[in-house]
C-alpha cells in the first residue's frame, strides 16, 4: 500500500500537500479503473459477452465521482468503517484497500479479498472496515451497527455508508436514518448523485431537488454539494466527520457528481441526452488545472503521481493475474464459519 | 419414554419454554459483554411472547434495546455489529414478517462470510416466532422455517423442549455463524395461549449446551418413524402414546434444526422401521417435508418397506376460522391418519 492512513485525519487545512493527497487519491483511482476497463474489454471481442474472459460479469466503474471518495476519505482512518455500493472502486481505494488482493477478487482468484467468491460488488476488507453490497440501498444499515459497535465500545471510530441517489427513495434509506438520528449513532450517510439509476433520471425518480432535504425529517442536519468538486466535499465531509465523532450524530450529506461512463460496461447510454458534454465535466482535469494555476502541481509533479499510480495499479493487476483460480473441489468452502 | 437430555440427578426443576429462553440468554449476556438483545418491544414488555423477560430491568436499555419498527434498519444495525465483533441476538418478531426485511438476512446476514471468503464472521442470533393454532389468521401463522433453511448461510433451529430452548440458544449465540432460532408460540407455554403440557418440563441449571445439528429421539419406537420438529414433536408424541395401546411402537424424531439437517439420525431410524411419516407445519410444496424423504431416497431407497407419507399446510395460507385452521395445520387426527397409511 502507498497511502500512510495514520498520518490522515489529523490535518484539516487545505494545505498545498493536502490537496496534492486529494488528487492523488483521485489518479490512483481513476487509474485502477482504467486499467479494470482495458482489461475487462480486453478478451471480449468479437462482440461482447459480458460473461467472457479474465474479468467476467458486471462492471460498474465509477470514473467521474472520484470527488466524492476522495474528499470524504481523506478525513477517514483504517479504523473507520466504509460501506459503500455495486458501484465501489473508488471508495475502497479512498479508504486504503490495498490494490492487490482488491484487484485478485475483481479477476476471481485465490488471492482476492473473497478468494474469488465475491466479485467486485463484493468487496470485504477487515483491516480497513470496509465493505460494500450489490443491493441498492442495502447497504446502509449494516453501518449502523459498525457505528453502534465502535460507540460501544468507546472509540471515536465512526462509519461512512454510501449509495447513489436512486436509493434515497427506499425504505432501508429512511430506516437507517431514523435509527441512526434516534440512537445518534457516529456514521455519516453519503449520496452519490450522479443524476442516472441505470437509464431513470433524477428528475423522473425524485420529487424534490436535494435529497439533503430528507435529513430534516430525521433531525439531522443535511447538506448538499453541488459542485463535483473534492475540496467542497472535504469541506463538507469534515463537519460531519467531527460531528459524528465528537458525539453529535449522524449528518446526511449529497454530492452532485458525475457517472463518467455507462451504468456498467457495454451500457451504450442510448437514454442520455448529455453524452456529448459528459467527458468536459470530467472532474480530473479540471481539479488538476485548479491545482497548476495555484501551483501545487507542475508537469513533473503531476508525472510523479500518475506514474506511481501506474506501477500501483499495474503491480496489482499483474498480482491478480499471477493469482489462481480457484479450485472447485473448494465450492462448498465459508458457507459457515 | 426416553427423553435423552433429562440429567441423572435431581431432575425437579421445572421451567416454561420461555423463561428456558431466557435464562440461556442471561447467563450468555452476563459471560460475555459483546452480547445484547434488539427488536421490538422487547424492553419493559419483555417480548410479546415472553423471549426476553426480564432482561431489562437486570441489563439495562444499553444491552436490551427496543428498536422502531424499522426491521430492515435494526436487523441490518444488528449484522454489522455482529461483523465488528459482537454477538447480537436479533428479534423479528413474527417470522411472517421476513418479507420486509429479507434483504438484510438472505443476501447479507447468510452472504457476507460467503462473499468475504471467511474473512468476515457474522456472529448473531436472529430469533423469531413461529406456528399457528390460535386463530391468528394468514400473516401471524406461518412457520416458513423451509423459507429460511432454503438460503444457505443460516443455521435454522427450533426447539420443542424447555431444556432445547435453553441448550439450543447458548449454542445459537456462541455460533460464529448466524442462526435462526425459530421459536413456537404454542410451546413458549405461555398463560394466556392454548399449550401443551410438555412446554413446561425439566431444564438444567446452569451450563446447558445442545450441539445445533444433532436431532433427539424423543420417543423410541419399531414400527413407524416420525419425523419432525417444534411443536410437532409434542403432537407426534401424543399420537405415539395414544398407539401404543393399540401395540404399535411410533418413534419419534425431533429434528431440532432444519440446518444443519440430521441426515444420519432420519436414516438410522427408517433403517430400523422401514416406514416414515414426516410432520411439518410449514407449507407442504418444496419444503422440509420432502427434503426429510430425499434424506432417505438419495442415502438408500431400498430403507422404505412402504411408501413415506406427508403431513403439512396443503399449500394454503393460515386460515382464520377454528375449523378451517385446525384442518389446515398438522394435528394429531392427521398425524394419527398419515401413522396408520404408512403401516398399511
Amino acid at each position: 500500500m502507498t497511502t500512510d492512513l495514520s498520518a490522515r485525519a489529523s490535518s484539516t487545512e487545505l494545505t498545498g500537500d493536502l490537496r496534492k493527497a486529494l488528487f492523488t487519491t483521485m489518479i490512483r483511482s481513476r487509474t485502477f479503473e482504467e486499467a479494470i476497463l482495458r482489461e475487462y474489454h480486453a478478451d471480449k471481442a468479437p462482440g461482447f459477452d459480458i460473461g467472457k474472459g479474465l474479468i467476467p460479469g458486471e462492471m460498474h466503474l465509477s470514473a467521474g465521482q472520484e470527488p466524492v471518495a476522495a474528499g470524504v476519505c481523506e478525513h477517514l482512518t483504517a479504523a473507520d468503517a466504509v460501506t459503500s455500493t455495486h458501484r465501489p472502486h473508488h471508495f475502497a481505494i479512498a479508504h486504503g484497500v490495498d490494490l492487490k488482493p482488491m484487484a485478485a477478487e475483481i479477476f476471481g482468484r485465490v488471492d482476492g479479498l473473497g478468494r474469488g467468491r465475491g466479485g467486485h460488488m463484493h468487496l470485504f476488507d477487515p483491516s480497513t472496515h470496509f465493505s460494500c453490497s450489490g443491493i441498492v440501498a442495502e447497504g446502509y444499515p449494516a453501518a449502523l451497527g459498525m457505528a453502534f459497535a465502535f460507540s460501544r465500545r468507546g472509540t471515536d471510530a465512526i462509519a461512512v455508508a454510501v449509495t447513489g441517489e436512486g436509493a434515497a427513495n427506499a425504505g432501508a434509506f429512511h430506516e437507517s436514518l431514523n435509527l441512526a438520528a434516534l440512537w445518534k449513532l457516529p456514521v455519516v450517510f453519503v449520496i452519490e448523485d450522479n443524476e442516472w439509476g441505470i437509464s431513470v433520471s433524477r428528475e423522473a425518480s425524485t420529487p424534490i431537488p436535494s435529497n439533503a432535504d430528507r435529513a430534516a425529517a430525521y433531525g439531522i442536519p443535511g447538506t448538499r454539494v453541488e459542485e463535483n468538486d473534492v475540496e467542497a466535499v472535504y469541506a463538507a465531509a469534515g463537519e460531519a466527520v467531527a460531528r459524528a465523532r465528537g458525539g453529535g450524530g449522524p449528518t446526511l450529506i449529497e454530492v452532485h457528481t458525475l457517472r463518467l461512463w455507462g451504468h456498467f460496461e457495454g451500457d451504450a447510454q442510448g437514454y442520455r441526452p448529455d453524452l456529448d458534454q459528459v467527458p468536459d465535466r470530467d472532474p480530473i482535469p479540471r481539479y488538476e488545472a485548479t491545482l497548476r494555476d495555484a501551483g501545487v502541481l507542475d508537469d513533473a509533479v503531476g508525472e510523479q503521481i500518475r506514474s506511481a499510480a501506474s506501477i500501483e495499479v499495474e503491480g496489482a493487476i499483474a498480482f491478480a493475474k499471477a493469482s489462481a483460480e480457484p479450485d472447485p473441489a473448494t465450492v462448498l468452502d465459508y458457507v459457515f464459519v | 419414554m426416553t427423553v435423552t437430555d433429562r440429567p441423572a440427578q435431581a431432575p425437579t426443576r421445572r421451567l416454561n419454554t420461555s423463561k428456558a429462553m431466557v435464562e440461556a440468554i442471561a447467563a450468555e449476556m452476563e459471560a460475555n459483554p459483546e452480547v445484547f438483545y434488539l427488536g421490538e418491544d422487547v424492553g419493559a414488555y419483555g417480548g410479546i411472547f415472553s423471549s426476553t423477560t426480564g432482561l431489562l430491568d437486570r441489563f439495562g436499555p444499553q444491552r436490551v434495546l427496543d428498536t422502531p419498527i424499522s426491521e430492515t434498519g435494526f436487523i441490518g444495525l444488528a449484522i454489522g455489529a455482529a461483523t465488528e465483533g459482537m454477538r447480537p441476538i436479533v428479534e423479528l418478531m413474527f417470522a411472517d414478517f421476513m418479507g420486509v426485511c429479507l434483504d438484510q438476512i438472505y443476501n447479507h446476514m447468510a452472504k457476507i462470510h460467503f462473499e468475504s471468503g471467511g474473512n468476515v464472521k457474522v456472529p448473531m442470533v436472529l430469533t423469531t416466532a413461529v406456528g399457528g393454532g390460535y386463530s391468528d389468521g394468514a400473516q401471524h401463522s406461518q412457520c416458513l422455517w423451509g423459507t429460511f433453511a432454503h438460503l444457505p448461510g443460516m443455521k435454522v433451529v427450533a426447539p420443542a423442549t424447555p431444556a432445547d430452548a435453553k441448550g439450543l440458544m447458548t449454542a445459537a449465540i456462541r455460533d460464529d455463524s448466524p442462526v435462526v432460532y425459530m421459536f413456537h408460540k404454542g410451546v413458549m407455554g405461555l398463560p394466556w395461549m392454548v399449550k401443551n403440557p410438555r412446554s413446561i418440563d425439566v431444564v438444567p441449571a446452569g451450563e446447558h449446551v445442545v450441539e445445533i445439528g444433532k436431532a433427539r429421539v424423543a420417543r423410541e419406537g419399531s414400527d413407524v418413524t416420525i419425523v419432525t420438529i417444534s411443536l410437532s414433536v409434542h403432537h407426534a408424541l401424543d399420537v405415539a402414546e395414544q398407539l401404543s395401546n393399540e401395540g404399535i411402537s411410533a418413534e419419534v424424531i425431533d429434528l431440532r434444526s432444519l440446518v444443519p439437517l440430521d441426515r444420519d439420525a432420519i436414516c438410522a431410524s427408517v433403517a430400523k422401521t422401514g416406514r416414515l411419516v414426516v410432520v411439518d407445519e410449514d407449507y407442504l410444496s418444496f419444503g422440509m417435508s420432502a427434503e426429510v424423504v430425499a434424506s432417505v431416497t438419495d442415502r438408500d431407497p431400498s430403507l422404505f418397506k412402504a411408501p413415506p407419507v406427508r403431513v403439512a399446510v396443503p399449500d394454503i395460507p393460515i386460515p382464520y376460522a377454528r375449523p378451517l385452521e385446525y384442518a389446515a395445520l398438522p394435528r394429531q387426527d392427521r398425524i394419527e391418519e398419515a401413522v396408520r397409511k404408512a403401516l398399511r
